[in-house]
């Protein structure tokens, strides 16, 4: 039993890296495990490489609030560029991030922060973990647009939740979806269905397998819950 | 996509294949399911169940997905006619009309684009044109942002148009619903509106429990009106240039005047239809507690939250959800409230139009202290922690 209340997560990355997609996977995955969870994106005209922002919010009890999450104790940074090039609506990227907090940044290497941003993060004990979910995402699904669904791996192997088998299914009803069951058609619009299918299902494959992958990264790296001594929690 | 389906000499458009319910049933007795979906395909499931017979659309954000939507039940035959218009002048013209040919009428519309179809949209209640307009709320001051802010609301408290202010994704959906049936009341045949805060709302998702897709709501009846549609080319009132009818070529003063009052008559009287479908127009937690909050909109949400909080810490706080901003629920917030000491009106815009109609209400009635505020505007969401620390302000 979860003795965290509830996880308020701020993502943010640049656009076409999926971070609005990461953000439904890792929501719809909660809401399949009986928990509960909102969503709001936040990006300004649509287009790669501009800042994206998404906030969820995840929990074992009802949720309430909505919107932008101000203070998240949950920070997802989907790209470096985030922290280094200032690619973000929020900067510093952890403004807000409440204490004991949890950053998990998509890199290969800790990234050199300036020392003001160094004592900040310090003060405010945050727990700063790095996870080459680019590079995962390029060994094991063959593409870096799977970087999302290791971020989800990652951030739910370190919350606790959701469950793997959730996630799987959430991952599930991203490509397959809940209204593409055959429902009556004629025989043509089958094998239409059929060949699209087999398609999605190779997806699916590669992007599931990404996301667990990077999940396992977290286990064997005793984040979070994984820990071995008893982290503090970060309820809000 | 359209032109295949529609000229099939076999097809069946999918509304025709709905069974017409009891709304009371629909909204009360109903099997219902429950889907995790966003706001805009609440509104979109919702308009599938309204027998629609016209929606005219034109697109502005974070009003487009719903309209897009539309035309997709358009495709399927939920609703009749759909088409794009040139601007939103045209549009809420043009819907207006479509109203008084006597069908049930959609438009949507957010922020800058509710402003540029003003002109028109305020001569509905006058011309008593029962329609269905979805407004997502958005900025619209400069400089420019697409982010919720329902300082617009303010903009339509006077115009005498039914407005109801939806928390989530839910009351989106419960509310377009009732706000066609009780607009279409022979003694109301008003405009409503169903406003909803942008994005946190339009495009997060949220629990929708729904009744099934194979009911629609009953159609509108054309005949039932409170005053005949009003033909501009054989306007009722202007058959006479007479005194006290007309002066000059113009409905004179008395006349306007008497027609107003009617119109706002009118709002007041819906408000027994509401009640029918959403029952209290406002919803009371806590009600013996000293300090309350009250707000509308997804305010609420963030409101509710911050009651949770206080309670975990042992403190009661109240907290009251306006549903209906129009009729304005007036008998039953002074009674919620007449022994409160201190009142707090969260709102996501600057003007404080919800304080402002409350003070009104309660001026000289109870001796509660009415807070302004906390505020946020220009898009920005409400923190849980700003209302928990105002009223830690309250307090002492």
């Amino acid at each position: 039993m979860l003795d965290v209340k509830r996880y308020n997560v701020r993502m943010a990355g640049l656009g076409g890296q999926g971070v609005v997609t990461a953000s439904h996977i890792l929501s719809n995955a909660v809401v399949i495990s009986k928990g509960f969870s909102s969503l709001v994106p936040f990006f300004g005209s649509e287009k790669r490489n501009a800042p994206v922002e998404s906030y969820v919010r995840i929990s074992n009890e009802v949720i309430y609030e909505i919107g932008e999450i101000v203070y998240p104790n949950v920070l997802m940074i989907f790209s470096e560029q985030v922290i280094t090039l200032g690619k973000s609506y929020t900067m510093p990227f952890y403004t807000g991030l409440k204490d004991s907090g949890v950053v998990l940044i998509n890199n290969t290497k800790p990234i050199k922060f300036v020392p003001d941003e160094t004592r900040e993060l310090k003060e405010k004990g945050a727990r700063i973990y790095y996870i080459p979910a680019t590079q995962i995402a390029n060994e094991v699904a063959k593409t870096e647009l799977a970087t999302n669904m290791c971020m989800c791996g990652a951030i739910a192997a370190i919350l606790g939740m959701p469950d793997t088998d959730s996630l799987k299914a959430s991952v599930k009803d991203r490509f397959i979806g809940k209204g593409i069951v055959v429902s009556g058609g004629t025989a043509a619009l089958d094998s239409v269905i059929e060949k699209k299918f087999a398609k999605k299902a190779k997806l699916l494959q590669a992007n599931t397998d990404a996301l667990m992958a990077a999940y396992q990264y977290a286990v064997d790296h005793k984040w979070g819950v994984h820990a071995e001594s008893e982290e503090k929690t970060v309820a809000v | 996509m359209s032109q295949s389906t529609q000229i099939k000499a076999d097809w069946v458009p999918k509304g025709d294949l709905q069974e017409v319910k009891d709304p009371e049933w629909l909204f009360h007795e109903a099997p219902r399911e429950t889907e995790f979906i966003t706001g805009s395909e609440a509104a979109r499931e919702a308009i599938r169940r309204a027998n629609v017979d016209i929606a005219i659309s034109y697109p502005i954000t974070p009003q487009s997905e719903t309209m897009q939507q539309a035309g997709y039940l358009y495709d399927e035959g939920y609703i009749k006619d759909y088409y794009r218009g040139e601007e939103e002048i045209g549009v809420m013209s043009a819907i207006g009309g479509a109203s008084r040919a006597g069908v049930r009428a959609l438009t949507a519309t957010a922020g800058p684009g509710l402003m540029r179809g003003m002109e028109a949209i305020s001569s509905w209640p006058g011309a008593r044109t029962p329609l269905v307009l979805m407004n997502m709320c958005r900025v619209i001051n400069t400089p420019l942002a697409i982010q919720p802010d329902n300082i617009e609301i303010s903009f339509l408290l006077n115009t005498g148009i039914l407005h109801a202010h939806a928390e989530n994704q839910q009351d989106f959906f419960d509310y377009t619903l009732a706000a066609f049936m009780v607009s279409e009341e022979v003694d109301v045949t008003l405009p409503a509106v169903v406003s909803v805060d942008g994005f946190f709302v339009t495009h997060a998702r949220g629990q929708v429990s729904m009744f099934s897709q194979d009911y629609k709501l009953p159609p509108r009846d054309g005949w039932r009106n409170a005053v005949p549609s009003m033909d501009n080319e054989n306007p009722p009132a202007r058959i006479s240039r007479d005194s006290p009818i007309q002066k000059s070529n113009f409905i004179s003063y008395h006349m306007h005047a008497s027609w107003q009052q009617e119109v706002f008559a009118a709002v007041e009287r819906s408000a027994k239809y509401w009640r029918k479908y959403l029952g209290d127009l406002i919803e009371v937690i806590n009600p013996d507690a000293e300090i309350f909050v009250v707000s509308s909109g997804a305010c609420v949400s963030q409101a509710r939250e911050a009651v949770r909080q206080e309670g975990e810490a042992g403190r009661k706080v109240g907290l009251i959800k306006i549903k209906t901003i129009r009729p304005w629920p007036k008998v039953e917030i002074l009674a919620a409230l007449k022994n409160a000491k201190k009142i707090l009106v969260p709102e996501f815009n600057q003007a404080g139009w919800l304080h402002k109609e409350l003070c009104s209400t309660l001026y000289g009635l109870i001796t509660a202290e009415i807070i302004a505020g906390p505020r946020v505007y220009g898009g920005m969401s409400m923190p849980t922690e700003i209302i928990l620390e105002w009223l830690a302000k309250a307090r002492k």
